[in-house]
């Protein structure tokens, strides 16, 4: 008897240890991310912190997990117990909402559709811009080569092709026009790398093509770190505003009982020092007054959003990128 | 007889476990969510030339690699075997690495010196060859990950054929090449085969390695572990577990007929024996 009950016991006490230390003082909450935003919510996490700590004389932590959007919102739909999510685009919350993670109004859940900075697609080019590139009509050139990820797998890369086919659509008209362009854009891909870090390493490092499809964000900091004097950016007359949206996971934050402290950090990204670290990692802030500051790194274009041109992420991710959509039929023989 | 291991039941009672845990469970799993989709995802995820695409790029560019490795792999072995030479101990080392790196690290290695600028492709390029974003470049990548499984199967076969067999079928009259090929080949093949068909398998269901060097253009140089991936983004979950099953499939029945060649091939060689 003596036997058994010593194990029992001493699980017990574990367990019992287990459960204090977990519901000690420090509330931990988990961001679940995509790849860009690393160097952001580094930032941001720490001025969150001491904000908080000054606010309610509380300690709080911070964790940060980053990867691709879709495999990020794969695991959290898989069980990583994320307070809060912040990705590439609607749709990958949209799943998370139907699993009934999150309420359904989840992007009038704050402001600017729950979105606190926007970004844009744009080109990078080679120095001095030799191919001259200047618009999306140029990438249809037939001695332009272009680089960008694969909609399929990136969710970037999605938002490169709804932005051609918006302008396509701007300058012909018609859908079907719009889509033998986008056609003629991906006829000249050299290389579609699954994600969008790769796309960038494909262009950058190994010299591949001759016009990088980047978010501004990426582009900027292609620009600037990985290759100073290398690379020119080129803003296009037309392009998409993407905007990366961020949201609570209800079902986690009413469990672990976080939910004041992650509404707190996501409202925090809309006060003028989130916006402002947000200008400083190449991300256009929401804000008007601290976007003007920075106008130096964000020329202005005319911009049209996914809902305004596609109705909302859902029809768009239907129509063109589920399978048998028109992404399919552009590699179809 | 005690023996050293506890009892058969025991033994066999954890080896069912543990591969259950490990094995059987997790690819029953597979079967039980294709079935729980329903036949309808099973095919509308099946029937579409792209997969079918992938697929054959998966299996011809493996087996391709898998021939290659095989012919150099032995080539490889018999210099370790054979030859003492400085920097051996170093090469031996080198031989595993392709499994220790990550393959990610693999792949985008091999892209750079590859690709039109890189050191390799640019002396490629000159003649018309372009490696990184064809299935050459798949090929390349596969035999990269699957080389050191030939050689670890049969370099310890190697070494026990004895110097004094090839001196007899010398002093017999036999030359160099008849010697290789009666002699030393048959004793390789059981070996070799299964070198081989390791390296094939496990370039099936390489990903890491292949997706910064194949470009990933539909119907051209997408690998079938890629379409489960591209499913998966998609949170098609069903089609991504059909691409999956039919691969295990395929790869099972594959095993098992290599397993059967070779059981063949060694009773064949062990009658010529006795005879």
């Amino acid at each position: 008897m003596k036997k058994i009950l010593f194990p029992l016991l001493s699980l017990g006490v574990l367990a019992a240890c287990n459960t204090t230390s977990s519901s000690g003082s420090t509330v931990e909450l988990l961001n679940v991310s995509y790849d860009p935003t690393r160097e952001l919510y580094t930032d941001v996490d720490d001025a969150f912190i001491a904000y908080w700590e000054e606010e309610t004389g509380e300690t709080i932590k911070i964790n940060a997990s980053h990867g691709g959007s879709g495999s990020q919102a794969r695991s959290v739909l898989d069980g990583l117990d994320a307070d809060v999510v912040t990705l590439a685009l609607a749709y990958d919350i949209d799943v998370l909402q139907e699993r009934e993670l999150l309420d359904s109004d989840w992007q009038s859940q704050f402001d600017d559709n729950s979105s606190p900075y926007t970004s844009t697609i744009n080109f990078l080019v080679r120095k001095g811009n030799p191919k001259d590139i200047q618009d999306w009509d140029d990438l249809i050139r037939e001695d332009v080569e272009v680089v960008t990820p694969n909609p399929k797998t990136s969710g970037g890369a999605r938002w490169n092709y709804l932005a051609a086919w918006g302008f396509a659509e701007e300058a012909y008209g018609s859908e079907e026009e719009a889509q033998a362009f986008v056609s003629d854009i991906y006829k000249n891909v050299v290389a579609l790398d699954s994600g969008a870090r790769g796309a960038t390493t494909s262009f950058v490092e190994r010299n591949i093509g001759d016009v990088l499809l980047a978010w501004e964000n990426e582009a900027i900091l292609a620009a600037n770190e990985l290759g100073e004097d290398e690379f020119d950016i080129v803003t296009p007359s037309i392009s998409i505003l993407t905007e990366p949206p961020v949201a609570i996971v209800d079902k986690v934050v009413d469990r672990k009982g976080t939910r004041d402290v992650a509404e707190a950090y996501l409202e925090f990204l809309y006060t003028d020092e989130g916006q402002r670290l947000i200008a400083e990692h190449h991300y256009r802030p929401r804000n008007e007054e601290i976007l003007s500051e920075y106008s130096d790194s964000f020329p202005e274009l005319e911009l049209f959003t996914i809902d305004e041109k596609f109705g909302s992420w859902q029809e768009a991710q239907e129509k063109h990128f589920a399978d048998g959509g028109i992404f399919d039929t552009i590699y179809q023989p | 007889m005690k023996r050293i291991l506890p009892g058969f039941g025991l033994s066999l009672g954890f080896t069912m476990l543990y591969m259950s845990f490990i094995v059987f469970i997790p690819l029953a799993a597979l079967i039980v969510f294709t079935v729980y989709n329903g036949w309808e995802t099973f095919w509308n995820a099946l029937h579409d030339p792209r997969v079918y695409a992938a697929f054959r790029l998966s299996f011809t560019a493996s087996f391709i690699a898998a021939l290659i490795n095989g012919v150099f792999g032995v080539l490889i072995a018999w210099v370790m075997v054979r030859y003492t030479f400085p920097g051996k101990r170093i090469m031996d080392g080198m031989i595993d690495l392709p499994f220790a790196l990550p393959t990610a690290v693999a792949g985008i290695a091999l892209t750079s010196l590859y690709t039109e600028s890189g050191w390799i492709g640019s002396l490629l390029a000159p003649l018309g060859i372009q490696v990184a974003f064809t299935p050459i470049g798949v090929t390349i990548a596969l035999t990269f990950i699957g080389l050191p499984f030939v050689v670890r199967m049969v370099e310890p076969v190697l070494k026990t054929i004895d110097k004094e067999t090839e001196e007899a079928s010398a002093l017999l009259g036999a030359t160099p090449f008849q010697t290789f090929r009666t002699v030393i080949f048959p004793v390789l093949i059981p070996a070799l085969l299964a070198g081989m068909t390791l390296a094939f398998a496990r370039a099936l269901g390489e990903y890491g390695s292949v997706v910064f060097i194949a470009g990933n253009m539909p119907m051209q140089t997408e690998i079938v572990p890629l379409l489960i991936m591209t499913k998966l983004e998609q949170f098609d979950y069903g089609g991504a577990t059909a691409i999956a099953v039919v691969m295990l499939t395929l790869s099972f029945a594959l095993l098992l007929s290599v397993n059967a060649l070779q059981w063949l091939i060694s009773r064949k060689l062990g009658q010529r024996r006795i005879t």
